[in-house]
């Protein structure tokens, strides 16, 4: 089992292993379908991008939020979404920003793996469906963009605290648990 | 028939119970699960949906951030009202639980903030002349739902054929639809209703024998090839794919051979209350 504290450099991400079990602490952002679109289309036409998309460690969820009394946020359930969705658009998002982590379920493409590879960023796998433990994980709401895309698709910022338990499912490498799995089914069909 | 309690009520009651608390049969095959699994990465799943889903009952809140699609069956008597206090329902659950609003027009993807908009809720009715209103929700997430599949085969495609689709439905959606996982299987039909049947095979709990003998042997040999092909849970290899397969049929045209699947998560989360004139009764499921 392994600590890390995000952002994470890119000798974290290359020191990481298939198969290992990571925990994370630190700065963690939301991201998934209609950010990935903005984030990138904001890019192209050089509009101004919200702080901590540099190297960000990028958790594919649509969490739910809650405001206090106090009007502050606070995530009550976010465990991760399928990653495939994003496949056309994470390689680009991972060269342009150099993203250092991805946290999702299901596994990325090839074309993913590629862009990984060469930028130094690793693929962590969180458990479907395990909303209430990750939560736990991401003490602090530290902020949100793009409220306007709805609560599922806004980029929201997270202090992470012993955030996991998360598994290297695709590595800095270019190797794929998924594909691993994928290569040695038994199909008797 | 008067109702013990406003219809809307008992939605908000459905939705809470099945978003907060796993059925109890699912409870059971994943301790069943955790128990013969024997690889690491495999245990460390099960050990955490396990975890997550004691600690949601607990706090009372939602086990999963993705709180689906409420889909309604409603059977029994009612009337036309019924549609109208549903949407109540759901509009109030979505504020109180909290439940993620996740309805959006599909094509401008502009969220409506309660879980409605036109076409929503989902509500299937099935009238009878039974004395009491039945009402079932099958909130559906969209990791699962976005790997159900349909294909019209071709009659000689027999049994064999069908059996090929659904194995290769399963493993080539991996580990997007959150397994292990309950395979909804509809044989038959016109294509419409193929689909719907896949989905009505969730909301029965996985220890219901099915009725049909033939059936229940197609879905003893499909859970069999599903088990041991390596899939495992969260698609990270291991030996627990699919909890169950559930197959529903119907007569079909004589050119046709339809055959559907709809896959359920590990939280297939169902609740169904049955309404009559001395009160309501709730449970975790239904064979419709």
């Amino acid at each position: 089992m392994r600590s890390f504290t995000a952002p994470l450099t890119e000798a974290d991400a290359r020191s990481l292993k298939l198969g290992d079990t990571v925990y994370l602490f630190g700065s963690i952002i939301t991201g998934r379908d209609e950010m990935h679109i903005r984030a990138l289309e904001y890019a192209e036409e050089g509009k101004p991008l919200p702080q901590g998309l540099e190297g960000a460690t990028l958790f594919h969820c649509g969490p739910i939020m809650a405001r206090n009394d106090a009007g502050e946020w606070k995530v009550l359930a976010a465990g991760p979404t399928t990653s495939a969705r994003m496949n056309s658009l994470e390689p680009e998002m991972i060269r342009r920003f150099r993203l250092r982590a991805i946290i999702g379920k299901g596994g990325m493409s090839d074309g993913v793996a590629e862009a990984m590879k060469e930028v130094g960023c690793v693929y962590l796998a969180a458990t479907g469906g395990a909303a209430i433990s990750y939560a736990e994980g991401l003490r602090r709401c530290s902020g949100a963009e793009w409220l306007d895309l709805g609560m599922a698709e806004a980029m929201w910022r997270f202090e992470a605290d012993r955030f996991g338990p998360l598994i290297v499912a695709m590595d800095a490498e270019g190797n794929s648990l998924y594909r691993k799995v994928s290569e040695s089914l038994v199909r008797n069909r | 028939m008067r109702l013990p309690e406003p219809v809307e009520d008992v939605v908000v009651n459905l939705l809470r119970l099945a978003n907060t608390k796993l059925p109890t049969d699912i409870g059971w095959a994943l301790e069943a699960a955790a128990g013969w699994e024997t690889g690491e990465i495999a245990g460390i799943q099960l050990g955490a949906i396990m975890e997550n889903a004691k600690k949601a009952e607990h706090l009372g809140l939602p086990m999963c951030q993705d709180t689906g699609i409420p889909v309604f069956y409603v059977r029994g008597r009612f009337d036309s009202s019924i549609a109208k206090d549903i949407a109540k329902g759901v509009e109030r659950a979505t504020e109180s639980i909290p439940l993620r609003p996740n309805a959006v027009d599909p094509l401008t993807r502009v969220n409506s903030g309660n879980n409605l908009g036109p076409g929503m809720p989902i509500i299937h009715y099935m009238p009878t002349d039974d004395e009491f209103t039945e009402i079932s929700v099958l909130p559906k997430g969209a990791g699962s739902e976005n790997m159900t599949r349909l294909a019209m085969l071709n009659p000689s495609d027999g049994i064999e054929g069908v059996k090929r689709f659904v194995v290769g439905a399963v493993l080539d959606a991996g580990g997007r639809p959150c397994p292990p996982t309950i395979v909804g299987v509809g044989i038959g039909g016109t294509s419409d209703r193929c689909v719907e049947m896949a989905k009505e095979a969730l909301l029965a709990p996985i220890d219901s024998e099915n009725p049909d003998p033939d059936l229940a042997r197609l879905e003893e040999e499909l859970f069999m090839d599903l088990n041991s092909s390596g899939l495992g849970p969260m698609g990270l290899g291991g030996s627990t794919t699919s909890f169950a397969v559930k197959i529903r049929k119907a007569y079909c045209h004589t050119a046709s051979l339809p055959v559907a699947v709809n896959i359920g998560c590990w939280a297939t989360r169902r609740a169904t209350a049955r309404i009559t004139e001395s009160g309501v009764e709730y449970a975790q499921g239904a064979v419709l």
